[in-house]
Protein backbone atom coordinates (compact mmCIF):
# COMPACT_ATOMS: atom_id res chain seq x y z
CA UNK A 1 0.00 0.00 0.00
CA UNK A 2 2.82 2.19 1.19
CA UNK A 3 4.80 1.30 -1.74
CA UNK A 4 2.20 2.40 -4.27
CA UNK A 5 2.06 5.72 -3.06
CA UNK A 6 5.97 6.11 -2.94
CA UNK A 7 5.96 4.85 -6.57
CA UNK A 8 3.53 7.37 -7.45
CA UNK A 9 5.00 10.06 -5.59
CA UNK A 10 8.13 9.53 -7.34
CA UNK A 11 6.81 9.71 -10.81
CA UNK A 12 4.45 12.74 -10.18
CA UNK A 13 7.97 14.01 -9.22
CA UNK A 14 9.49 13.02 -12.37
CA UNK A 15 6.93 14.81 -15.04
CA UNK A 16 6.99 17.98 -12.33
CA UNK A 17 11.06 17.84 -12.90
CA UNK A 18 9.55 17.63 -16.64
CA UNK A 19 7.71 20.74 -16.47
CA UNK A 20 10.94 22.44 -14.44
CA UNK A 21 13.38 21.37 -17.30
CA UNK A 22 11.66 22.27 -19.96
CA UNK A 23 9.16 25.38 -18.70
CA UNK A 24 10.32 27.13 -21.95
CA UNK A 25 8.54 25.30 -23.91
CA UNK A 26 5.40 24.38 -25.50
CA UNK A 27 4.56 22.28 -23.18
CA UNK A 28 0.44 20.40 -23.20
CA UNK A 29 -0.92 18.37 -19.92
CA UNK A 30 -1.08 14.94 -21.79
CA UNK A 31 2.67 14.85 -22.44
CA UNK A 32 3.68 15.84 -19.08
CA UNK A 33 1.33 13.40 -17.81
CA UNK A 34 2.72 10.42 -19.78
CA UNK A 35 6.12 11.25 -17.79
CA UNK A 36 4.44 9.81 -14.90
CA UNK A 37 2.08 7.30 -16.70
CA UNK A 38 -1.16 8.12 -15.80
CA UNK A 39 -4.24 9.81 -18.04
CA UNK A 40 -4.23 13.57 -18.00
CA UNK A 41 -7.57 13.91 -15.59
CA UNK A 42 -5.24 11.48 -13.45
CA UNK A 43 -2.31 13.34 -13.47
CA UNK A 44 -4.29 16.94 -12.68
CA UNK A 45 -6.19 15.43 -9.92
CA UNK A 46 -3.43 13.64 -8.16
CA UNK A 47 -1.12 16.71 -8.50
CA UNK A 48 -2.80 18.66 -7.21
CA UNK A 49 -3.60 16.19 -4.24
CA UNK A 50 0.05 15.91 -4.09
CA UNK A 51 1.62 19.13 -4.27
CA UNK A 52 -1.21 21.47 -3.85
CA UNK A 53 -1.63 23.37 -6.58
CA UNK A 54 -2.68 22.33 -10.22
CA UNK A 55 -0.01 21.17 -13.06
CA UNK A 56 -1.05 24.43 -14.64
CA UNK A 57 -0.27 26.66 -11.83
CA UNK A 58 2.67 25.23 -10.98
CA UNK A 59 4.54 25.77 -14.59
CA UNK A 60 2.92 28.92 -13.95
CA UNK A 61 4.11 30.06 -11.30
CA UNK A 62 7.97 28.30 -12.59
CA UNK A 63 7.22 30.53 -15.56
CA UNK A 64 6.94 33.57 -14.09
CA UNK A 65 9.49 33.08 -11.28
CA UNK A 66 11.77 32.84 -14.76
CA UNK A 67 10.58 35.74 -16.03
CA UNK A 68 10.75 37.41 -12.44
CA UNK A 69 14.69 36.05 -12.65
CA UNK A 70 14.77 37.80 -16.30
CA UNK A 71 14.00 40.95 -15.50
CA UNK A 72 15.98 41.82 -12.61
CA UNK A 73 18.89 40.28 -14.39
CA UNK A 74 18.52 41.17 -17.88
CA UNK A 75 17.58 44.25 -19.96
CA UNK A 76 15.59 42.29 -22.67
CA UNK A 77 11.89 43.66 -23.15
CA UNK A 78 8.99 42.17 -21.89
CA UNK A 79 7.84 41.07 -25.01
CA UNK A 80 11.02 38.85 -25.68
CA UNK A 81 11.20 37.75 -21.60
CA UNK A 82 7.56 36.60 -22.05
CA UNK A 83 8.67 34.74 -25.03
CA UNK A 84 11.93 33.43 -23.21
CA UNK A 85 9.85 31.70 -20.16
CA UNK A 86 7.09 29.74 -22.15
CA UNK A 87 4.15 32.04 -22.61
CA UNK A 88 3.05 33.01 -26.49
CA UNK A 89 1.27 35.82 -25.37
CA UNK A 90 2.09 39.14 -23.97
CA UNK A 91 -1.42 39.44 -22.50
CA UNK A 92 -1.49 35.78 -21.41
CA UNK A 93 1.79 36.72 -19.53
CA UNK A 94 1.21 40.51 -18.37
CA UNK A 95 -2.33 39.16 -16.96
CA UNK A 96 -0.77 35.41 -14.96
CA UNK A 97 2.04 37.46 -13.81
CA UNK A 98 -0.15 39.90 -12.34
CA UNK A 99 -2.11 37.54 -10.77
CA UNK A 100 0.65 36.02 -9.27
CA UNK A 101 3.38 38.88 -8.01
CA UNK A 102 0.56 41.24 -7.51
CA UNK A 103 2.16 43.68 -9.75
CA UNK A 104 2.77 44.15 -13.64
CA UNK A 105 6.14 42.99 -15.04
CA UNK A 106 7.35 46.68 -15.79
CA UNK A 107 6.50 47.53 -12.19
CA UNK A 108 8.06 44.03 -10.86
CA UNK A 109 11.87 45.42 -12.67
CA UNK A 110 11.74 48.99 -12.11
CA UNK A 111 11.60 47.64 -8.37
CA UNK A 112 14.40 44.87 -8.40
CA UNK A 113 17.51 44.62 -8.73
CA UNK A 114 19.51 41.73 -9.68
CA UNK A 115 19.47 39.15 -6.59
CA UNK A 116 23.61 37.55 -5.81
CA UNK A 117 22.01 33.54 -4.73
CA UNK A 118 22.78 30.65 -6.55
CA UNK A 119 20.63 29.52 -9.71
CA UNK A 120 19.08 26.46 -7.29
CA UNK A 121 18.52 28.97 -4.25
CA UNK A 122 16.90 31.36 -6.66
CA UNK A 123 14.80 28.27 -8.16
CA UNK A 124 13.68 27.51 -5.06
CA UNK A 125 13.48 30.76 -2.86
CA UNK A 126 12.29 33.18 -5.73
CA UNK A 127 9.16 31.34 -6.89
CA UNK A 128 6.14 33.49 -6.41
CA UNK A 129 4.01 32.11 -3.28
CA UNK A 130 0.92 30.05 -4.11
CA UNK A 131 -1.96 32.64 -3.90
CA UNK A 132 -5.33 32.56 -2.91
CA UNK A 133 -6.77 33.72 -6.26
CA UNK A 134 -5.52 30.39 -7.70
CA UNK A 135 -7.34 29.06 -10.67
CA UNK A 136 -8.22 25.60 -8.70
CA UNK A 137 -10.42 24.00 -11.32
CA UNK A 138 -8.34 24.62 -13.92
CA UNK A 139 -7.50 21.60 -15.61
CA UNK A 140 -5.18 21.92 -18.63
CA UNK A 141 -2.08 24.35 -19.95
CA UNK A 142 -5.09 25.67 -22.01
CA UNK A 143 -3.06 29.08 -22.46
CA UNK A 144 0.15 27.60 -24.14
CA UNK A 145 -1.75 25.43 -26.48
CA UNK A 146 -4.72 27.40 -27.44
CA UNK A 147 -2.31 30.37 -28.35
CA UNK A 148 0.03 28.06 -30.55
CA UNK A 149 -2.92 26.90 -32.68
CA UNK A 150 -4.30 30.88 -32.85
CA UNK B 1 35.24 25.92 17.96
CA UNK B 2 34.36 23.49 14.99
CA UNK B 3 36.85 22.65 12.08
CA UNK B 4 34.92 20.59 10.07
CA UNK B 5 31.61 19.07 8.68
CA UNK B 6 31.79 15.23 9.48
CA UNK B 7 28.36 13.43 8.70
CA UNK B 8 25.26 14.76 6.98
CA UNK B 9 22.61 12.32 6.48
CA UNK B 10 20.08 12.44 4.01
CA UNK B 11 16.88 9.86 4.05
CA UNK B 12 16.41 7.09 1.31
CA UNK B 13 14.09 4.16 0.80
CA UNK B 14 16.22 1.39 0.06
CA UNK B 15 20.08 1.14 1.09
CA UNK B 16 21.44 -1.15 -1.40
CA UNK B 17 19.91 0.38 -4.16
CA UNK B 18 21.24 3.99 -3.08
CA UNK B 19 24.73 2.62 -2.25
CA UNK B 20 24.55 1.67 -5.70
CA UNK B 21 23.23 5.04 -7.48
CA UNK B 22 25.93 7.02 -5.20
CA UNK B 23 28.37 4.72 -6.14
CA UNK B 24 28.29 3.30 -8.90
CA UNK B 25 26.32 6.22 -10.97
CA UNK B 26 27.54 9.04 -9.13
CA UNK B 27 31.47 7.84 -8.71
CA UNK B 28 30.71 8.54 -5.22
CA UNK B 29 32.84 5.53 -2.80
CA UNK B 30 31.45 3.93 -0.01
CA UNK B 31 32.75 5.44 3.60
CA UNK B 32 31.31 2.92 6.93
CA UNK B 33 29.37 0.04 6.38
CA UNK B 34 28.72 -1.46 10.09
CA UNK B 35 26.00 -3.68 10.97
CA UNK B 36 24.62 -3.15 14.68
CA UNK B 37 21.79 -5.40 15.15
CA UNK B 38 19.06 -4.60 12.70
CA UNK B 39 20.88 -1.43 12.41
CA UNK B 40 23.29 -0.41 9.05
CA UNK B 41 25.14 2.55 9.61
CA UNK B 42 26.41 3.38 5.74
CA UNK B 43 27.91 6.40 4.54
CA UNK B 44 29.31 7.55 1.26
CA UNK B 45 31.88 10.28 0.42
CA UNK B 46 33.74 11.99 -2.34
CA UNK B 47 36.90 9.48 -2.78
CA UNK B 48 40.16 10.43 -1.86
CA UNK B 49 38.86 12.71 0.76
CA UNK B 50 39.03 13.40 4.34
CA UNK B 51 35.75 14.98 4.10
CA UNK B 52 32.39 15.01 4.90
CA UNK B 53 30.58 11.71 4.60
CA UNK B 54 27.01 11.29 4.03
CA UNK B 55 25.05 8.79 6.14
CA UNK B 56 22.02 7.07 4.00
CA UNK B 57 19.71 6.69 6.85
CA UNK B 58 16.23 4.31 6.20
CA UNK B 59 12.98 5.86 7.77
CA UNK B 60 11.60 2.42 9.80
CA UNK B 61 12.80 0.77 13.00
CA UNK B 62 14.96 0.98 14.80
CA UNK B 63 15.02 4.69 14.20
CA UNK B 64 11.21 5.50 13.75
CA UNK B 65 7.92 3.82 14.32
CA UNK B 66 6.31 2.76 10.60
CA UNK B 67 3.61 5.67 10.84
CA UNK B 68 6.95 8.36 10.99
CA UNK B 69 8.55 5.94 8.51
CA UNK B 70 5.96 6.01 6.26
CA UNK B 71 5.58 10.02 6.21
CA UNK B 72 8.86 10.80 5.76
CA UNK B 73 9.05 7.62 2.78
CA UNK B 74 6.19 10.15 1.01
CA UNK B 75 8.08 13.52 2.00
CA UNK B 76 11.44 11.87 0.09
CA UNK B 77 9.04 10.55 -2.84
CA UNK B 78 7.90 14.03 -3.43
CA UNK B 79 11.10 15.60 -3.46
CA UNK B 80 10.11 17.56 -0.19
CA UNK B 81 13.35 16.73 1.60
CA UNK B 82 16.89 18.53 1.83
CA UNK B 83 19.39 17.11 -0.68
CA UNK B 84 23.00 17.47 -1.12
CA UNK B 85 25.51 19.66 -3.44
CA UNK B 86 28.41 18.20 -4.31
CA UNK B 87 31.46 20.52 -6.47
CA UNK B 88 33.18 18.69 -9.66
CA UNK B 89 35.91 19.83 -12.05
CA UNK B 90 33.80 19.57 -15.26
CA UNK B 91 30.36 19.73 -14.90
CA UNK B 92 29.97 19.00 -18.34
CA UNK B 93 32.10 16.03 -18.78
CA UNK B 94 30.18 14.90 -15.93
CA UNK B 95 26.66 15.39 -16.88
CA UNK B 96 27.70 12.95 -20.30
CA UNK B 97 29.50 10.63 -18.03
CA UNK B 98 25.83 10.54 -16.02
CA UNK B 99 24.16 10.09 -18.96
CA UNK B 100 26.34 6.97 -20.28
CA UNK B 101 25.88 5.34 -16.90
CA UNK B 102 22.25 5.45 -17.37
CA UNK B 103 21.34 8.36 -14.79
CA UNK B 104 17.78 10.08 -16.51
CA UNK B 105 16.24 11.90 -13.83
CA UNK B 106 18.15 15.38 -14.67
CA UNK B 107 16.63 18.15 -13.26
CA UNK B 108 18.82 20.98 -14.62
CA UNK B 109 21.55 20.06 -17.76
CA UNK B 110 24.56 21.96 -17.18
CA UNK B 111 23.89 25.49 -17.37
CA UNK B 112 26.61 28.72 -17.27
CA UNK B 113 25.96 31.34 -13.81
CA UNK B 114 28.29 33.80 -12.69
CA UNK B 115 29.38 31.85 -10.22
CA UNK B 116 30.07 28.63 -12.19
CA UNK B 117 28.21 26.12 -14.09
CA UNK B 118 25.73 23.82 -12.66
CA UNK B 119 23.41 20.85 -13.01
CA UNK B 120 20.79 19.00 -10.83
CA UNK B 121 20.00 15.75 -10.85
CA UNK B 122 17.79 13.36 -8.60
CA UNK B 123 18.44 10.05 -6.73
CA UNK B 124 16.48 7.12 -7.21
CA UNK B 125 13.92 8.29 -4.48
CA UNK B 126 13.72 11.69 -5.38
CA UNK B 127 16.30 13.10 -3.08
CA UNK B 128 17.31 16.83 -5.03
CA UNK B 129 21.43 16.84 -5.84
CA UNK B 130 23.06 19.44 -7.20
CA UNK B 131 26.43 19.22 -8.79
CA UNK B 132 28.32 22.81 -9.26
CA UNK B 133 31.95 23.66 -11.05
CA UNK B 134 32.88 26.72 -9.64
CA UNK B 135 34.39 29.71 -11.12
CA UNK B 136 33.95 31.70 -13.89
CA UNK B 137 31.49 29.96 -16.66
CA UNK B 138 33.46 28.40 -19.09
CA UNK B 139 31.66 29.24 -22.54
CA UNK B 140 32.03 26.44 -24.12
CA UNK B 141 29.04 24.74 -25.89
CA UNK B 142 28.59 21.33 -25.42
CA UNK B 143 25.29 19.33 -24.89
Amino acid sequence: MSREVEDFNRRLLRARDAMDRAYAEPMDVAAVAAVAHVSAAHFIRSFRAVFGETPHRYLQRRRVERSMFLLRETDRSITDICLDVGFTSLGTFSRTFREIVGETPSGYRSGHGPVVAPHCVQLAAMRPRVGVAEAAESSSFGEATAAIAS
Amino acid sequence: MITRLNVASIYVLDKDQALDFYVNKLGLEKGNDVRQGEYRWLTIRVPGEEGTEVSLEQPGSPLHDEATAEQLRELITKGALGGLVFITDDARGLYETLKERGVTDFTQEPTDHFYGTDMGIRDPFGNPIRILQQGKAATKATA
